[in-house]
């Protein structure tokens, strides 16, 4: 479609349908930004102006950090993800390596398995993973939030495709050298497999990040709540009365993927879109 | 874990390049395999299949969490469950739900990934914009969407009062909650089926056009009906099919903005399973709702597969 013969016409056309769409996708974030810089009187009057008369972002972060522990609960939200992340990678790993690489028995029912766990959504095991870890006193703590998610089946799918793309000969070389299989898996697959275990890294992070449903569930104790939650308590404790700071709240909590994004977009988007294959 | 291995490799190491071709050495990788599989089994056991297999065994019990004594009761579960008007509306409006956000971010995901690959200038731009939201944490843009919506302070109702037009209680109106739920819900996901379109399109080959354009397809839809529609047959199944399934799942837009509300008119099958499961703690009621959600959701990944066989013949 791109080589159709240059009308003028159709290039702005283009970009005039484009625009009207971009305006829509960012409305929210302009909104947000806007109502998080404006004092409560402006924010409180039916005027619509979209730049505050008086600014008053400032004012409104302060008060967000001082009436939730914002820092605290992005510090969660790290700890949590990068637990998940690097927790998936080792057990991941080597299973991928093991399918894609070495022969055993069962090593075809064990990739059926994988296949199908790949098609359970996360909310239909949820009732049986929240009662076993009630049973084993572990709910309400970081093990809650990360223990059930340590197992992607997913990241030993996409990793065991990868591994099959490298060379046997890699692999030989590397047990001449009296490397054990283990030491293969890190030492020489890890490391092949960088491209594929940062888009899956990408894909796992803001998945949980963004990640409300199992906080939710598990998690009673303030100190413990992942950023999406703290956005809710926030919300059902200040709405209706100060928007300001909960919209700086918003801002603060989207803010650390949302700039990741905007420096690495190539690489998020592939990452994201991964979960096309689930 | 890799430091003791490699110490073992290095015990090893004089003799491997013999040992490579001795059966001995074949049973001592097999040996191997099965540790490097055994925490990857272990786990996806315990966290996956033994609780898909809990949840439906869990359904033909009254357990409650909490209750010393629990008893398998049959189809008792399920025959309360039809019997409940809460779960026709909430299964009604997740397929209304469904329904209405799967042709919204397919459609709309085609078209802007159309529009973006027809020329050459700030494509990037345009793919990073539309695909932000995708980005963004759901539950801080859905705080900002009910502001958006505010009756009285929020912008939709004060450009509808600017054009003239009546102005709504978009999230507590029970006769636009669920709808204003959709407008969320594909706003956030159209950018996600963009990106997925425009692979797609780019593994057109160009020759393709070519060849039509010969044969006489001169404007741009007769283009688009003989080769960019049937070329994406394939990438569009997959997307219809992906966008149903996350569809289904909808949760976090329902508990943070409306709990199912006003007079369960957003009530949701996840939703509907969270109040039971995890608010009530009535753990066999829940878990039958979970088994018709995922009938529901298999029965889609049922139907992506026979299409994905079929889907061959295109390429």
């Amino acid at each position: 479609m791109s080589y159709a013969h240059p009308i003028p016409f159709r290039a702005i056309l283009r970009h005039v349908l484009l625009i009207a769409g971009a305006a829509l996708m960012l409305a929210p974030f302009i909104w947000m930004i806007s109502t998080a810089s404006k004092p409560q009187t402006e924010i409180f009057s039916s005027e619509l102006h979209l730049i505050p008369h008086q600014f008053a972002l400032a004012e409104n972060l302060r008060e967000a950090f001082a009436k939730a522990n914002l820092l605290r609960f992005l510090l969660n939200g790290v700890i949590v993800t990068i637990s998940i992340f690097v927790l998936q990678v080792m057990v991941a790993l080597p299973a991928a390596y093991a399918l894609a690489k070495l022969r055993f028995h069962g090593r075809e029912t064990l990739f059926a398995l994988v296949l199908f766990g790949i098609l359970i959504p996360p909310q239909a095991t949820a009732i049986p993973v929240f009662l076993m870890l009630h049973k084993a006193g572990l709910l309400d703590s970081y093990a809650a939030l990360v223990l059930p998610f340590t197992i992607s089946v997913f990241g030993i799918f996409l990793m065991r495709q990868f591994f099959k793309t490298v060379p046997d000969d890699l692999v030989d070389a590397a047990r001449m050298d009296g490397i054990s299989e283990f030491g293969i898996v890190w030492r020489v697959m890890l490391p092949a497999a960088i491209p594929a275990v940062t888009a899956f890294g990408i894909f796992s992070v803001v998945a949980h990040w963004n990640d409300y449903f199992w906080p939710l569930i598990v998690l009673n104790s303030e100190q413990l709540r992942t950023p999406p939650l703290a956005v809710a308590h926030f919300r059902n404790n200040e709405a209706g009365t100060s928007y300001g700071p909960l919209m700086a709240a918003a801002m603060v909590i989207i803010a650390p993927l949302v700039i990741a994004f905007l420096f690495a977009q190539r690489r998020f988007i592939e990452g994201i879109t991964l979960t096309g294959i689930k | 874990m890799s430091d003791g291995s490699m110490t073992l490799g290095a015990a090893i190491a004089p003799a491997g390049a013999t040992r490579r071709t001795l059966p001995a050495h074949g049973s001592r990788r097999t040996y191997s395999a099965y540790a490097l599989v055994t925490p990857a089994a272990a786990l996806m056991l315990i966290m996956l299949l033994g609780p898909l297999a809990g949840v439906i065994a869990l359904s033909f019990t009254d357990y409650q969490l909490g209750a010393p004594h629990f008893a398998w009761i049959g189809l008792a579960n399920y025959q309360d469950l039809f019997a409940d008007k809460v779960f026709w509306t909430a299964l009604r409006n997740t397929l209304a739900y469904v329904v209405i956000v799967v042709p919204g971010t397919v459609i709309a995901g085609l078209a802007i990934a159309l529009l973006i690959q027809s020329g050459t200038s700030l494509r990037s731009l345009y793919r990073t914009i539309y695909f932000l939201p995708v980005m963004a944490t759901l539950i801080a843009m859905a705080v900002v969407w009910e502001f958006m919506l505010h009756p009285q302070f929020g912008l939709v109702n004060g450009m509808l009062r600017g054009a003239g037009l009546p102005a709504f209680s978009w999230l507590q109106d029970r006769s636009t909650a669920l709808y204003a739920l959709c407008a969320i819900g594909i706003w956030q996901a159209v950018g996600f089926n963009m990106v997925l379109f425009l692979a797609g399109l780019v593994s057109i080959p160009k020759q393709l056009y070519e060849a039509a354009e010969i044969d006489g397809a001169s404007s741009g839809w007769a283009r688009f009906r003989l080769v960019t529609w049937p070329m994406l047959g394939p990438v569009t199944t997959f997307v219809v099919v992906i966008s149903g399934i996350r569809s289904f799942q909808v949760f976090d837009t329902v508990h943070v903005l409306t709990k199912g509300g006003p007079s369960k008119s957003t009530e949701v099958l996840i939703h509907t399973m969270y109040t039971e499961g995890f608010e009530f703690f009535r753990s066999g009621y829940a878990a039958a709702i979970t088994v018709v959600f995922l009938v529901f959701v298999l029965l889609l990944t049922l139907i992506k597969s026979r299409l994905a066989d079929r889907g061959v013949h295109y390429t």
